[in-house]
């Protein structure tokens, strides 16, 4: 049977037709959709994990158990995951371990721009990168098969655009893959120095040189010839694009299987063709290796590292094309950013907070959430990664103490970012006695990544219950003072200013803890329907405080400010922070 | 020789469900096809395209300036922001509504006036439809997105496939009748297209 599928539901497809058994990941985009999908595989333990680095280790833990096993994960969550990686590389498995990195080239909703191929080739593990939904089932499988042959991980590299484009996927049976037993063996499965040594030398002896005649056989690693003036080099969906733009013109050494590289195959393709192109998206792998074994080619000097690729690039790059004639609008028109949701409940607190916006350093991280810094609310001032907006913020205090600027620090996370990487954090503030501000935003859901439960949520990955995480007894667990913690409804800007203001004027470590669901959870919406606010433009004088909040379903035309009922769901920050009274609330509920 | 189809909107609008349903439309007249939909961020409210190129045999996903023969924009401002990207010579379907960004909303920007006009004036083959206000007459103003579908899948010469399947497949049962009457809609309203906005 063919179907139409995204590259992550070819890769969990795949997965499921190698008979894998147990699943991991942590949601990021663009990898998200990969456990999704594997979750609707009765056959496969499916599981979110709380960070990248648990799920590669419940993976690696369920491989060398006898299953075959997957970790999935978007490209800065494999950094979080690099510990494990680097030594499992050297334990090897024994039901196969498949990882999975889905990187960003363009950075659609990422932080940075990093290439993870550079992973495989650190951390010695073979590595595949397919090209399109097809190749990502069928690699993923022989990915299992590597595993287990060449006794590694095996690293399954994707980018957005194979794991988020649809093409046609011929779908077959699940093998049937049984738990294999497992011996113990600790020269193998403890890696302390004695072992760890042996195993480094066996890694460079043994199997890399295997690995890499594999890369020279595999018909993954695949030449075309055509026209043998150009030769070009690509793997993933760089293959496509050059496709794309040569056609039958050029010749193509297709790159399937990416670490080891296939030493040979460069070297014959490139003696049979005349001018040799290295056509990758970010850096230079297989340029730099290439170069290495004293073949010239053309590569980054033409094409650009940063972002993504595109036949169009290629085109201006390579064949110096101009720029096509485009249709052209002579007006100006207005950015569409992403906006915090109308009745989203991170709007209240940072409503509150951006009070003090010139009193205080605030330290965000990475979520919804993280739209509080854009105007009108502007509260951030730093984020760098999951978790630094606990962590970033005790730096920063330290310095502003030194430097006596008498500002205080607030620093934000959301609850599934609490349970990645904040807890550490938190732990880390009351140890080193920073009194800083924690302000964590329960919605009870991974919002911006599309709504996964997490460990607070009571649900797992199917909609099962699952035991509830109490954020606020962890906080006070981890020892906080219960006179300093304050946990409020931030559809409620009385209680949520009051909560701001003790932790502003607290010379101790506070934690206000906000808890409200995403008002785009499905329950919440049907419970929500019917709830609305309204301007009765007969007492409104058109201030613009409301305006203020920022949310998308109120606007001011020039004339009268009016409220998108079919947005509102009936939050009331408006109303409260209305000085007229001029907004009005309505429940229509039946 | 490919089609290339760039569908822009604004998160929430329903792009990428018309997306899906319309590729799979052209898988079953036995295209090859490729849809890429770049999407992230959950929040609703920024923009939203997707692509889909269809014919023999299809590589990039990717449709670059000017290199698309059909934009079809779900929101007026959308088809602004999009423009450079349709071929010269190409297909605009411009669904005639306007949704505020952010910067508009606030006063810190202006949304455009007659965009339509513009586009019209700029874009031979313009065609605009008033999808909302057919959804909304529907009593579902949710459903704009599949008038839009309907009145694409007509002027793309499309309408022999069997659309009506694929939107049962595609939605939960309780919206079936309506989301049927949208797309019946929306082929009537592709041949009466508006050709200017007076
Ligand atoms: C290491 C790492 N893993 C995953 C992501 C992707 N990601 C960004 S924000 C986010 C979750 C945010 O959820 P939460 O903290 O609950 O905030 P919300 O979006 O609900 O406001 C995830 C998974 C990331 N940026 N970095």
């Amino acid at each position: 049977m063919k179907m139409l599928l995204t590259g992550n539901e070819a890769i969990a497809r795949g997965a499921y037709e190698a008979g894998c058994l147990v699943a991991c990941a942590y949601p990021g985009t663009p990898s998200t959709e990969i456990l999704e999908n594997v979750s609707k595989y009765k056959e496969i333990k499916s599981e979110w994990s709380t960070n990248e680095k648990v799920a590669l280790e419940v993976a690696a833990g369920a491989a060398i158990a006898g299953a075959r096993a997957l970790a999935s994960m978007k490209h800065v969550g494999l950094n979080v995951a690099a510990d494990p990686l680097f030594t499992i590389a050297y334990e090897g498995v024994n039901g196969g371990l498949v990882i999975i990195t889905a990187d960003e080239p363009g950075m659609h909703s990422s932080q940075n721009e990093q290439d993870n191929r550079i992973y495989a080739y650190h951390a010695k593990i073979a590595m595949v990168e397919p090209s399109d939904s097809q190749e990502c089932k069928d690699f993923v499988k022989e990915a299992f098969n590597i595993s287990e042959t060449y006794d590694t991980p095996v690293l399954v590299r994707v980018t957005t655009r194979v794991c988020h484009s649809k093409s046609i996927v011929e779908l077959e049976e699940r093998i049937d893959a049984k738990v294999k037993d497992y011996a113990k063996d600790t020269s193998k499965y403890i890696m302390v120095p004695a072992n760890s040594k042996r195993k480094h030398v066996e890694i460079e002896n043994e199997r890399i040189p295997k690995l890499r005649d594999y890369s020279n056989s595999t018909l993954l690693n695949r030449i075309e010839y055509n026209s043998k003036k150009i030769g070009i080099i690509t793997s993933g969906i760089s293959y496509h694009h050059a496709k794309e733009v040569f056609g039958q013109e050029a010749s193509y050494l297709k790159i399937g299987f990416s670490y080891p590289l296939p030493d040979k195959l460069i070297r014959e393709f490139a003696e049979q063709v005349e001018t040799l192109y290295v056509i990758e998206e970010n850096e230079p792998y297989i340029e730099t290796f290439v170069r290495s074994m004293g073949i010239d080619c053309i590569g980054k000097d033409l094409l650009p590292l940063c972002g993504e690729l595109s036949p169009e690039i290629i085109r201006k790059a390579l064949l110096k094309e101009e720029d096509q004639e485009a249709y052209t609008l002579d007006m100006s028109i207005p950015m569409r950013p992403p906006a915090l949701c109308a009745g989203c409940p991170h709007r209240g607190i940072f409503y509150e907070v951006g009070k003090y916006k010139d009193k205080i350093i605030s330290t965000t991280d990475i979520g919804c959430y993280t739209l509080g810094m854009a105007p009108p609310l502007g509260v951030g001032d730093t984020c760098i990664c999951m978790g630094a907006g606990i962590t970033a913020g005790i730096g920063f205090d330290r310095v502003n103490e030194l430097a006596e600027r008498g500002k205080k620090v607030f620093g934000f996370v959301g609850d599934s970012t609490f349970f990645h990487s904040g807890i550490t954090g938190l732990i880390d503030a009351v140890y080193n006695g920073s009194d800083m501000t924690v302000v964590i935003l329960d919605n009870r859901i991974t919002a911006m990544t599309g709504h996964q439960e997490n460990p607070g949520t009571g649900k797992n990955i199917v909609g099962l219950e699952a035991p509830m995480v109490d954020i606020e007894t962890l906080v006070k667990a981890i020892g906080v003072k219960e006179e300093n913690i304050r946990v409020v409804d931030p559809y409620k800007l009385d209680e949520t200013k009051k909560a701001v203001k003790d932790a502003y004027e607290s010379d101790e470590l506070f934690v206000i803890i906000t808890k409200q669901p995403c008002a785009l959870i499905k329950e919440v919406q049907r419970e929500r329907r019917g709830l609305h606010c309204q301007v009765n433009q007969e007492k409104c004088r058109k201030c613009k405080a409301c305006l203020r909040i920022g949310c998308p379903a109120i606007s001011f035309d020039g004339e009268i400010v009016t409220i998108d009922e079919t947005q509102c769901n009936g939050c009331t920050i408006c109303l409260q922070v209305c000085p007229f009274n001029a907004i009005e609330y309505f429940d229509e509920r039946r | 020789m490919t089609t290339s189809i760039l569908l822009v909107g604004v998160g929430g609008q329903g792009t990428i469900l018309v997306s899906k349903i319309l590729s799979q439309g052209l898988m079953k007249k036995g295209y090859d096809v490729k849809m890429s939909e770049i999407h992230g961020m959950s929040q609703r409210g920024g923009s939203v395209t997707t692509q889909i190129k269809f014919g023999e045999k299809v590589y990039s996903p990717s449709i670059g300036m000017a290199e698309a023969d059909i934009l079809v924009s779900f929101e007026k401002l959308e088809a602004a922001r999009y423009l450079p990207f349709l071929k010269k010579g190409g297909t605009l379907i411009v669904n005639d509504t306007e949704m505020y960004p952010l910067p508009v909303l606030t006063g810190a920007a202006e949304y455009p006036k007659g965009i339509i006009d513009k586009l019209l004036e700029t874009v031979e083959d313009t065609r605009v439809i008033k999808a909302s206000e057919i959804a909304e007459e529907l009593g579902e103003p949710r459903c704009q997105n599949i008038v839009i579908l309907g009145s694409m899948v007509k002027s793309l010469g499309l309408d022999e496939i069997d659309w009506i399947e694929l939107i049962k497949e595609n939605l939960p049962e309780r919206v079936h009748e309506v989301n049927i009457k949208a797309f019946e809609k929306g082929l009537e309203a592709a041949s009466l297209y508006v050709k200017t906005e007076a």
